[in-house]
């Protein structure tokens, strides 16, 4: 809500410097957004006549011009082509400070010039704020101001205060409410001049209209007056200028005076062409079946039965609050009018706005539920206003159709109580006087307030403790910590302390966290290969995206991973290692919410990122979580991965069965292209909830060992394909009691192993706990293994 | 024999002081104190000396014995002593070069800023509370009352799923699951992801964080919330920080405040950051209205609390002078680098 600091002090002085104003208001509740100071930069120039031009002896372009400004007449030299003998114009006097800068005398082609004619380029004004200003040249002025007199007085050229106003407030929505919550704030008094209407026109309005209200629920009150002899024009320039300074673009007089009441007032109005109105009567209902109607702006609408018009005897001539209707607009034709004044009810007004893709700053205001009492003062105002400005003669009397009379709510008044919730200790006296000063009817008898009928936010205890609060000074109230009460203790959930181990974990593996959206294209499964009947390409799909690329809620974090390696890849970063905490969302058959599971993504390329980086970096993360039981299985056919390079992790879940964590691997080359990632990109996804299902914090201390171990080597050579994990199975199975660890300390292949064979050496180290080992005891054990790997797989031995 | 004796001291004497090498010290050890060595050799031919003349050699033999070991073993210090000054000689290294760094990575600038924020509130006896991002309408909206068509639902421009489920635009939800499910005394912080239809620019992105707090008590007061957020203000921007509330709307709190502290760039007297101002909002607050609580089965007649909320990125943005939100969500390593 913008406020030109005038027309606030039509209703309040405002006596302090505009930066005291401004922030004394924040601080009360009425936000200031920013002040815009029209005469910014502006002195020095005045209202000047121009009595004589005559061409300039040297220049075609140039003209010297007389230039009365009441005190003297000065020569001016100007190149504007469009001012004339007689025109008043603006004039910057030698020593002007402009927004271009200072005046300076001058000489054009060796002519005097003793000040500048300006444009409103020059006072650094639009066409907004003066329409009638010329696209080129200088402002002429449409009347005949005082000659001499301060441009920024004659153009009034104000201060202009931006609010911002919340949905609770609508009567500050206004130019009157501000003033209020002005007077309030700077302890001054509010003051309404007296409206006096002299219903020149005779007769009497309810010979001319009859009202009906059929939905009191939706339309609570509806007010009218009549105006005869309308006389079409522009508003004057002052009306205009008011206008435009608070954001509104000056359109005739009638239109003007309404939108001027609506902001000064809060109310907004509309007319009617009285003589449109069919049976001389207003019904205010809901639509009839198959009703249309074609609105200001030409277009026909279809209606729901819950939207509420207004309607003559036979027809809608306007969707109550929303829009008028074409077939009783205003035109130059127009002689009779009929104002209305309503309060509807505000959801009703938002709904139909909204269907109809219509919103005004009238809808906007009936939206937030006006005030009932508003509605008479507000319609005589724009009488007087019209009487003022000649724009036509007021019929006598209002039509009033009030169904739901304004009822008065009485509140407790418990000091004690209001103190008690701040903790503060304000005296009542204070409470009172804050309480009047907002117009609240304080009974300090009875303990009773009534709040004004422009506050319907204020209906319980603590409403009255936000009023006494921002008056008091919400900074006033002094600081306390929970004192008195029971203290408490924090600590995370232990999802939240294995998110820490998590995240913990992957850092120390040289992993950078990374953020994405969580959103996803329908596009993105093509682009990693997800077969068309696989299960995450049924996703959570929002109603309204930002576009369609935002238009899922993701069912993979795969994507989002290969985008940041890719943003990465193609700034020129020769290696990158990411990883991501976050959540994927699957809808769930016959539920209204997700499953939203956690999800740790990995994600890397270049360095020395290869399969068994990233396996390192799974496993480092089992052993943080104290996960033991797990197993990592190759995977060929996951179609976003390599089929030769990708494994399945599994752990042993709450069943005792081995459950799906993580997939893991070299991405597959076609979908590294579709994202310019390198070829040789890996990524692990893993479901966090499961990890932390199998994890466990407990930790059981085991005795070091006291007796030594022996350790042997065995090299063997086997078909390529075999997996070293199957190998290592049977030496476990077979190695005996004393088996105590196995390892793998080379794979080789190559010269003097054949073709599609491989050559694997294990450390295998043995330990009794009682006693030192014989070379026996190992090699019984060694033999059973040899036999059973030759077996096995037709193992050699090396 | 004195005389072989004194001339094997001496002899031995000698050569002792011109070793230079531990080797050659041990082979000396031998020539002469060894089995096989010179002094045994002369001791060998005692017997054909006298009963008198015998103690007295005997005794000299001795001495002479104990002289060169004790002299052998001083030499022997002496050498280890240069030896190792030689090596540690040899061993000068460039300490000016740059050092190795071991490979570990960072946390993101979000994370780190959440987890400090946990501490903060951890420390003041708070819970962590989690909840859906998707979410009912109900738990969005109607519980924390704002009814439909409500014109407050304007300023929170929602990503609905369906005409009852939203993609939350505020953690609240979490704060009435938690109320509905929980007896006061209540202190819980309820961090995470929000959704609101911006677009992607420098200042907002559709999707981002939020940390709120919610306290329910007997009792609990206006200069509660007020200390809180001051003793918060200042364990994370500083002890110096001042902070400011100006009265405000929220549907679910009343009194509602906006919170401003003051900035950290300037400490008050204006600079970029604060536009000039010398206040920097972050958070918005405000007792819990009387009908959120109703709505969780909490009577306001016994019952008051406070609330407050605050966006991560933006706080994460001021604290590192991160200048374009974009940078957040992009992770570029070259920027994940810096944290
Ligand atoms: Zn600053």
């Amino acid at each position: 809500m913008k406020a030109p600091i005038k027309w606030l002090s039509d209703f309040v002085k405002i006596n302090v410097p505009i930066k005291e104003y401004t922030d004394a208001m924040t601080l009360s509740g009425s936000k200031v957004e920013g002040v815009e100071d029209l005469g910014k930069d502006i002195e020095i120039v005045v209202v000047g006549k121009i009595v004589a031009i005559e061409s300039h002896p040297d220049a075609d372009k140039l003209r010297i011009c007389k230039v009365d400004i009441g005190s003297e007449v000065l020569q001016i030299v100007t190149g504007a082509p469009n001012v004339k003998e007689g025109d008043y114009i603006p004039l910057a006097l030698v020593g002007a400070k402009l927004p271009g800068g200072e005046i300076k005398l001058s000489k054009l082609r060796g002519v005097e010039s003793y000040g500048m004619m300006c444009s409103i380029d020059e006072l650094n004004l639009t066409k907004d704020y003066l329409p009638d200003a010329p696209d080129h040249g200088v402002y002429v002025f449409s009347g005949t101001p005082e000659l001499g007199a301060d441009v920024k007085d004659v153009l009034n050229l104000d201060k202009v205060v931006e609010f911002e106003i919340t949905s609770n407030r609508p009567d500050c929505l206004s130019i009157i409410g501000l003033a209020r919550e002005t007077a309030a704030t700077l302890g001054e008094t509010f003051k309404i001049p007296k409206v006096e209407v002299k219903e020149e026109a005779g007769g009497d309005i309810n010979d001319l209209v009859s009202i009906e209200i059929e939905n009191p629920e939706l339309c609570y009150r509806y007010a009218a007056r009549a105006v005869k002899d309308v006389k079409i024009e522009p508003s004057p320039a002052w009306m205009q200028r008011r206008l435009a300074a608070a954001g509104m673009r000056p359109i005739n007089n009638i239109v003007d005076i309404t939108n001027y009441v609506m902001l000064e007032y809060g109310q907004p109005m509309h007319a009617f062409d009285l003589e449109q109105v069919q049976g001389r009567r207003i019904v205010v209902r809901t639509p009839k079946d198959g009703e249309t109607i074609r609105t200001l702006d030409g277009q026909d609408r279809d209606l729901d039965s819950d939207m509420l018009l207004i309607c003559d005897e036979n027809r809608p001539i306007g969707v109550a609050g929303v829009m008028g209707g074409e077939n009783s607009e205003i035109t130059d034709k127009t002689n009779t009018i009929l104002l209305e004044s309503a309060t509807f009810k505000g959801s009703s007004v938002r709904i139909t706005g909204k269907k109809m893709g219509l919103r005004s700053e009238a809808s906007i205001r009936f939206e937030k539920g006006l005030d009932i009492e508003n509605a008479i003062p507000a319609l005589n105002r724009c009488a007087e206003l019209i009487e003022l400005l000649g724009a036509g003669k007021v019929v006598k009397g209002i039509a009033d159709c009030n169904r739901m009379p304004y009822e008065k709510r009485i509140m407790k008044f418990q000091p004690e109580r209001i103190n008690s919730f701040l903790g503060s200790e304000i005296e009542t006296a204070q409470m009172v006087k804050i309480f009047k000063s907002l117009e609240f009817e304080v009974d300090e008898k009875n303990m009773t307030l009534i709040p004004p009928s422009f506050r319907n936010d204020i209906v319980e205890l603590a409403d009255l403790c936000e009023e006494i609060a921002r008056f008091y000074g919400y900074n006033n109230i002094k600081s306390s910590l929970l004192s008195g009460k029971e203290s408490m203790q924090g600590r995370k959930t232990y999802k939240q302390s294995m998110e820490d181990v998590i995240r913990n974990t992957m850092v120390a593996c040289g992993l950078y966290e990374a953020y994405t959206l969580s959103f996803a294209s329908p596009k993105v499964f093509d682009t990693i290969n997800l077969p068309k009947d696989h299960h995450l390409r049924n996703a959570v799909v929002i109603s309204n995206p930002l576009g369609e690329d935002f238009s899922l809620m993701r069912t993979t974090t795969l994507p989002d991973m290969l985008k940041s390696l890719s943003i990465n890849y193609n700034r020129n970063n020769p290696e990158a290692a990411l990883f991501e905490l976050s959540y994927v969302y699957l809808p769930i058959e016959g539920e209204v919410l997700a499953d939203e599971r956690g999800t740790l993504t990995i994600g890397m390329y270049g360095g020395t990122s290869n399969f068994y980086e990233l396996k390192g970096a799974m496993e480092e993360l089992l052993l943080a979580m104290g996960i033991k039981q797990y197993e990592f299985r190759p995977e060929k056919d996951e179609a976003s991965f390599h089929p030769g390079r990708t494994a399945k992790l599994y752990v042993k879940g709450k069943n005792k069965e081995m459950v799906y964590a993580a997939t893991l691997g070299e991405i597959h080359p076609e979908v590294a292209e579709n994202y310019e990632c390198p070829s040789r990109t890996y990524v692990a996804v893993a479901d966090t909830n499961v990890l932390i299902e199998a994890s466990t914090t407990e930790k059981q201390y085991s005795q070091l060992p006291k007796f030594p171990a022996i350790t042997r080597d065995l090299a063997i050579v086997v078909k390529d394909e075999l997996y070293v994990a199957q190998i290592i199975e049977v030496i476990k199975q077979k190695g005996g009691e004393y088996l105590e660890e196995v390892s793998i300390f080379d794979v080789y292949k190559g010269a003097q192993v054949p073709e599609g064979m491989k050559s694997v050496a294990f450390a295998l180290s043995f330990r009794a706990l009682d006693r030192t080992l014989k070379d026996e005891d190992v090699n019984v054990a060694m033999d059973r293994i040899l036999k059973n790997l030759e077996k096995s797989f037709d193992a050699q031995r090396r | 024999m004195k005389q072989q004796l004194e001339a094997i001291k001496k002899q031995a004497m000698d050569k002792l002081a011109q070793i230079s090498d531990i080797r050659e010290l041990e082979d000396l050890k031998v020539a002469y104190l060894g089995k096989k060595g010179e002094l045994t050799r002369i001791l060998k031919g005692m017997g054909a000396l006298s009963a008198e003349e015998r103690p007295i050699v005997g005794q000299m033999a001795n001495d002479v014995r104990a002289t060169l070991e004790e002299n052998i073993a001083n030499a022997k210090l002496r050498l280890i002593r240069e030896e190792r000054n030689q090596r540690l000689k040899s061993e000068v290294i460039d300490v000016t070069m740059p050092g190795k760094i071991r490979a570990i990575g960072r946390k993101h600038p979000l994370t780190l800023v959440l987890d400090e924020l946990k501490d903060i509130f951890l420390g003041m006896g708070y819970e962590i509370a989690e909840g859906p991002e998707i979410e009912l309408d109900y738990n969005n909206f109607e519980a924390l009352n704002i009814p439909k068509n409500h014109p407050a639902r304007d300023t929170q421009d929602t990503f609905y799923i369906s005409e009852n489920v939203v993609l939350r635009t505020h953690t609240s939800p979490v704060q009435i699951r938690h109320m509905q499910n929980n007896k006061p005394p209540i202190r819980i912080i309820c961090p995470g992801r929000v959704y609101r239809s911006d677009a992607v620019d420098a200042t907002h992105s559709p999707v981002f964080h939020q940390v709120e707090g919610l306290v329910v008590d007997k009792g609990v007061t206006m200069g509660d919330l007020n200390g809180t957020l001051q003793a918060f203000a200042k364990s994370i921007f500083g002890k110096d920080t001042r902070i400011r509330l100006r009265p405000h709307h929220f549907p679910f709190t009343e009194p509602s405040a906006e919170v401003d502290v003051s900035c950290w760039g300037c400490g008050g007297s204006g600079c970029r950051i604060c536009k000039g101002e010398g206040w920097v909002e972050i958070l918005g607050a405000g007792m819990v209205h009387p009908n959120v609580l109703r709505e969780c089965g909490i009577d306001p007649d016994i019952y008051s609390g406070f609330a407050f909320g605050m966006g991560i990125e933006r706080i994460t943005m001021g604290k590192f002078g991160i200048d374009d939100m974009r940078l957040l969500f992009e992770n570029d390593i070259r920027f994940l680098k810096q944290f």
